[in-house]
């Protein structure tokens, strides 16, 4: 099991960061890394693809809220791309869909950010 | 009796023990999936059982003996699945998950508790000092 973390500059001053592979305890640490890494860097609008990831959990959720918190401090956001049903779900029994916007394609995701 | 005429059943035990390191939570909800994937649970329903146990496991690991194990026991029954997650240590209580503010930010070390709750039909928790954790979780075929 592995996560592959992927940065890459979008429109303006945003950055996207493709997730592929399953968040886990094990796996959280290296997204967690990447996400610190974007913010230390004064990038604070952030697109977080979760369209290739198979499986979330508490720890994984818990570095996204982390990072939502750090770039709103700042004045900054994060939107969520995501149409995985489960995955979905577990934002939804969480109550994370009220705190994250959630999108169905990058475009809306970082329309989101403007 | 020859053991190749034994009528076919779903019930069964499945025992597992996983060093308590991170590394090691994947095999278990693989191998709890395996075994849940035997009864007639949806593929949505696996998927929540799938991470009930991973986030039994990952509460062992945070809360739990360091370098212990964490013993893991699923009962396949008619319709539900039994699963108990053990650990030697002294877990937080699970009645202390505050529902209505699972989603507020900052509260993210209830969120695993709280999604232990949500996915399973039934989750008993008991901890001492002798004996450690354990966590008992069911899920039940939807109808």
């Amino acid at each position: 099991m592995d996560i592959k973390v992927n940065v890459r500059e979008s429109e303006g001053d945003a950055y996207v960061v493709d997730l592929t592979g399953e968040i886990d305890v094990y796996t959280s640490p290296k997204v967690k890394d990447a996400i610190t890494e974007l913010i230390d860097q004064e990038h604070y609008n952030l697109v977080i693809n979760l369209e290739k990831v198979r499986y979330i959990d508490s720890t994984g959720l818990g570095v996204l809220i982390g990072g939502l918190k750090r770039v709103r401090e700042h004045g900054g956001s994060v939107s969520l791309v995501c149409t995985n049903p489960q995955i979905k779900k577990i934002f939804d029994i969480t109550g994370l869909v009220k705190i994250f916007g959630i999108f169905d394609d990058e475009q809306s995701a970082m329309k989101a950010l403007a | 009796m020859n053991p190749l005429e034994v009528p076919n059943t779903t019930s069964g035990i499945v025992r597992l023990s996983i060093p308590a390191r991170a590394e090691w939570v994947a095999v278990a909800r693989l191998a709890v999936a395996a075994v849940a994937s035997r009864q007639r649970f949806s593929i949505d329903e696996i998927e929540d059982i799938k991470l009930a146990i991973a986030e039994a496991c990952t509460n062992a690991i945070q809360h739990g003996a360091p370098d212990g194990t964490i013993d893991i026991e699923c009962e396949l029954r008619d319709e539900e699945l039994v699963t108990t997650v053990r650990d030697r240590g002294l877990g937080p209580r699970l009645g202390t998950v505050n529902e209505e503010r699972i989603g507020e930010m900052g509260r993210t070390e209830e969120l695993g508790v709280f999604l232990i709750r949500a996915l399973m039909d039934s989750v008993d928790y008991t901890s001492d000092v002798r004996d450690g954790t354990q966590l008992v979780m069911i899920k039940r075929v939807s109808a």
